[in-house]
């Protein structure tokens, strides 16, 4: 049982909550997930870590409420508890100083980057992060992404805010006005599928931290299985970072629909 | 005493003696192995109850009559945790269950598990003197070991092994399947302060994720846990370690030896076309959502795809535990596509048995290499490739030979591959310094179960690399063994 000692909303359907876990928050590494389960009867989804607290002891969760648990995950509140939690799991980012690194986030996804934005920061990489948000309402994080990076580009699909266009139109700006040594990508797998496309074009090497379907998150069941280089590979111990432009995606999409029917 | 001198002693004591004289062999060895009692195979092949009822007190102290209570029972030495046999069958046949279950717990720390899911027919009752001499069905030990133990349960007067002295010596258990909760029990009774790290959020590694209810009731498992508990063990769940704490973190908390059982992780799959289309799973997968996440009722969160015609790849015991739930989930067509021939199937008896009764089709001597999906990627047929059988291969089992241009193809909505496994990769990438076969198991010393590292020994699937519950409990027996041994002589 992990208790929740504050709750955020970032938007209508998203939140960042803060857990006491600890433990989790001195081993953890940016990259690193946790298998979350609410209730008795709870669903085990994994969730990539937002941030921590060693000396609080805490770890931060953002979770954008989309299938049944995510939405059970949201309406807990400050001084609710999580049944189960249990990480930090998978592998961490490799970080190092590669020079200009380009982020590229969407969706929930720009949650889990943050920590891999101030690592490659720290690393002393000059980081330029492309946020990317169907409307202004949905940019989350725009500030702590300021504050680790060098420059931060917003994208969003109506052209509500910053500038609009697709991530990948942001992804391309900056490739198109200077040297790109590394692109790092987490969101929805459609837009890191195109983010994939795109750098494999201008031959930029290109990391994507996948989300999968998980069961044990140990290792265990293999749910979280898609096809790496050719070679089937586990997202939750061989992962989740890969390489984008050996991804599968197509087929990472079909198997994240695998319980779509049964979500109706 | 050695084993040899426990043994004779115990059969030397004048109950016994009378016991064994009060009927003459002749009349023990004219009476015929009892039956299990078990559900009818429609029936229960669509719910979850457990399909052995078990014994009567009658039909159990009629079949303890059989033992002939050898001077050298050789049905021990087929035991992995050397269960005094005899003994607690003798007792059974005095009428004194609750003694013969005492007797059980002396060595195993799980006997209503053992009782249910051992393959008894090759061990114990393989080396049972009807099988070895006569040529006839051995003593039923296994159903007399269940009977003992839930005899001892259902009576409410379970009995708490006896705890040496305190010793304040701290020892960590990673994992709490079979092997770890053997060594936890056996460590506890030898008075060390034992700790069991489990990664999951339920206690029982495999006996609760992996072996279906209607085979091994869940509160099976957890009156066994709760008897380890009243033993002064201590579980701690979602911890991970090589994750969550790390190997010097156990060393800082002051943990002296730490026994890894850790399991089986990874599952195995073919490697062949179309086997990542949706609703082709590892068993693993499928019984972890089914048993662990009890996905099957409405009320878990947890959703598992529900097959009508449902392939389940391999012949082992997970294969026919995945075919037998398939069945109970609605499976209007469950099968066993497995490359040999059914006198290969690794799978205990029993459990081919009772699938052939529920329904399940065998279809041996095929082996899948391709699978075809619709437009959603749901799997809807896959090619079998027929096989033949060959010369003895490594295994001293026929291999299979594909029959050229033999291929068939038929309708499957779920494939269930159950190949085997591999083990958990976690602790050797976290422990460093300890060596590693190429299949990922951990090297130990065969005797004591110590790793390279002079304070890890470990146990089960993890050096095993896929074996059986009572292997793995045997396992961890030898490993708290040689830990106490060695701990105390510090």
């Amino acid at each position: 049982m992990n208790k929740i000692v504050k709750k955020e909303h970032f938007s209508a359907n998203v939140v960042k909550l803060v857990v006491e876990a600890p433990l989790i928050a001195r081993a953890r590494k940016a990259g690193h997930f946790v298998i979350v389960k609410v209730g008795e009867k709870g669903e085990r989804i994994p969730l990539t870590i937002a941030g921590a607290d060693v000396q609080k002891g805490t770890i931060d969760l953002v979770i954008q409420g989309v299938g049944a648990s995510s939405k059970k995950i949201c309406a807990l509140n400050e001084g609710d508890y999580i049944t189960d939690l249990v990480g930090p799991l998978g592998q961490a980012m490799h970080i190092e100083k590669v020079g200009t690194v380009v982020c590229a986030g969407g969706g929930v996804g720009v949650a889990p980057l943050l920590p891999i934005v101030e690592a490659f920061h720290k690393a002393g990489n000059r980081v330029i992060v492309v946020l990317a948000a169907r409307t202004k309402d949905l940019v989350i994080l725009e500030e702590q992404m300021k504050a680790n990076s060098d420059e931060v580009i917003v994208m969003t699909d109506d052209g509500s805010y910053g500038n609009k266009g697709l991530v990948t139109n942001g992804v391309e700006s900056v490739i198109n006005r200077e040297k790109v040594d590394l692109c790092v990508t987490i969101g929805p797998a459609i837009m890191m599928k195109f983010v994939a496309a795109l750098t494999k074009k201008y031959n930029v090497p290109t990391l994507a931290s996948l989300n999968t379907i998980m069961v044990d998150g140990t290792g265990m069941c293999g749910a979280c299985r898609i096809t790496v280089g050719g070679q089937t590979k586990f997202v939750c111990v061989d992962g989740p970072e890969f390489d984008a432009h050996q991804v599968d995606f197509d087929e990472m999409l079909m198997r994240l629909g695998a319980y779509k029917e049964l979500e109706k | 005493m050695t084993q040899e001198e426990i043994i004779a002693a115990r059969r030397a004591e004048s109950w016994r003696d009378e016991l064994r004289r009060s009927k003459k062999a002749k009349e023990r060895m004219d009476l015929v192995r009892v039956k299990m009692n078990e559900l009818d195979g429609e029936y229960r092949s669509h719910n979850n109850e457990e399909v052995n009822l078990g014994l009567t007190k009658e039909q159990a102290m009629l079949e303890a009559q059989r033992c002939l209570d050898c001077a050298n029972p050789t049905c021990m030495t087929g035991c992995p945790v050397s269960i005094n046999i005899p003994t607690f069958i003798k007792y059974i046949e005095k009428g004194d269950i609750l003694a013969a279950a005492r007797t059980l717990k002396e060595t195993s720390a799980l006997p209503a598990v053992c009782g249910r899911v051992c393959p008894q027919e090759k061990q114990c009752e393989k080396h049972c003197i009807y099988t070895q001499k006569m040529k006839k069905e051995a003593v039923a030990i296994g159903y007399l070991e269940r009977f003992a133990a839930d005899y001892e349960r259902e009576s409410g007067n379970i009995s708490v092994p006896d705890i040496d002295t305190k010793n304040g010596i701290k020892v960590a258990v990673i994992g709490s399947g079979p092997a770890g909760l053997s060594f936890a029990g056996d460590m506890a009774k030898r008075g060390f302060d034992v700790t069991v790290f489990e990664a999951l959020h339920e206690i029982g590694g495999v006996l609760k994720y992996g072996i279906p209810e209607f085979r091994l009731p869940n509160k099976i498992v957890d009156v066994e846990i709760d008897s380890l508990r009243k033993m002064g063990v201590a579980f701690i769940t979602n911890c991970i370690v090589g994750k969550t704490i790390s190997y010097d973190d156990l060393h800082a908390d002051g943990f002296k030896g730490i026994f890894v059982a850790s399991g089986a992780g990874l599952p195995n799959f073919m490697n062949i076309p179309g086997e990542n289309l949706v609703g082709v799973m590892s068993s693993n997968e499928y019984l972890t959502r089914v048993n662990l996440m009890d996905a099957a009722n409405p009320e878990s969160d947890t959703p598992v795809l529900i097959g009508k015609k449902v392939a389940v790849i391999g012949g082992g015991n997970t294969a026919m535990d995945s075919v037998r739930t398939a069945r109970r989930l609605g499976a209007e067509r469950a099968m066993i596509v497995y490359r040999r021939s059914e006198e290969e199937m690794p799978a205990r008896l029993e459990e081919v048995k009772h699938a052939k009764e529920e329904g399940v089709e065998f279809l041996t001597l095929h082996n899948p290499i391709e699978y075809l999906g619709n437009e959603q990627g749901r799997v809807k047929q896959m090619r079998l490739q027929k096989m033949e059988l060959g010369e003895p291969d490594a295994s001293g089992r026929r291999s299979p030979i594909p029959i050229e241009g033999a291929i068939d193809t038929i309708d499957v909505d779920e494939v269930i591959v159950s190949v085997g496994v591999s083990p958990n990769p976690l602790i050797p990438r976290a422990f460093g310094g300890l060596e590693v076969t190429r299949k990922g198991t951990i090297v130990v010393s065969e005797d004591s179960m110590r790793s390279a590292l002079a304070d890890v020994y470990a146990g089960g699937d993890i050096v095993r690399g896929g074996a059986t519950v009572i292997l793995a409990m045997g396992d961890g027996r030898k490993a708290a063994a040689a830990m106490a041994e060695n701990l105390l002589k510090e």
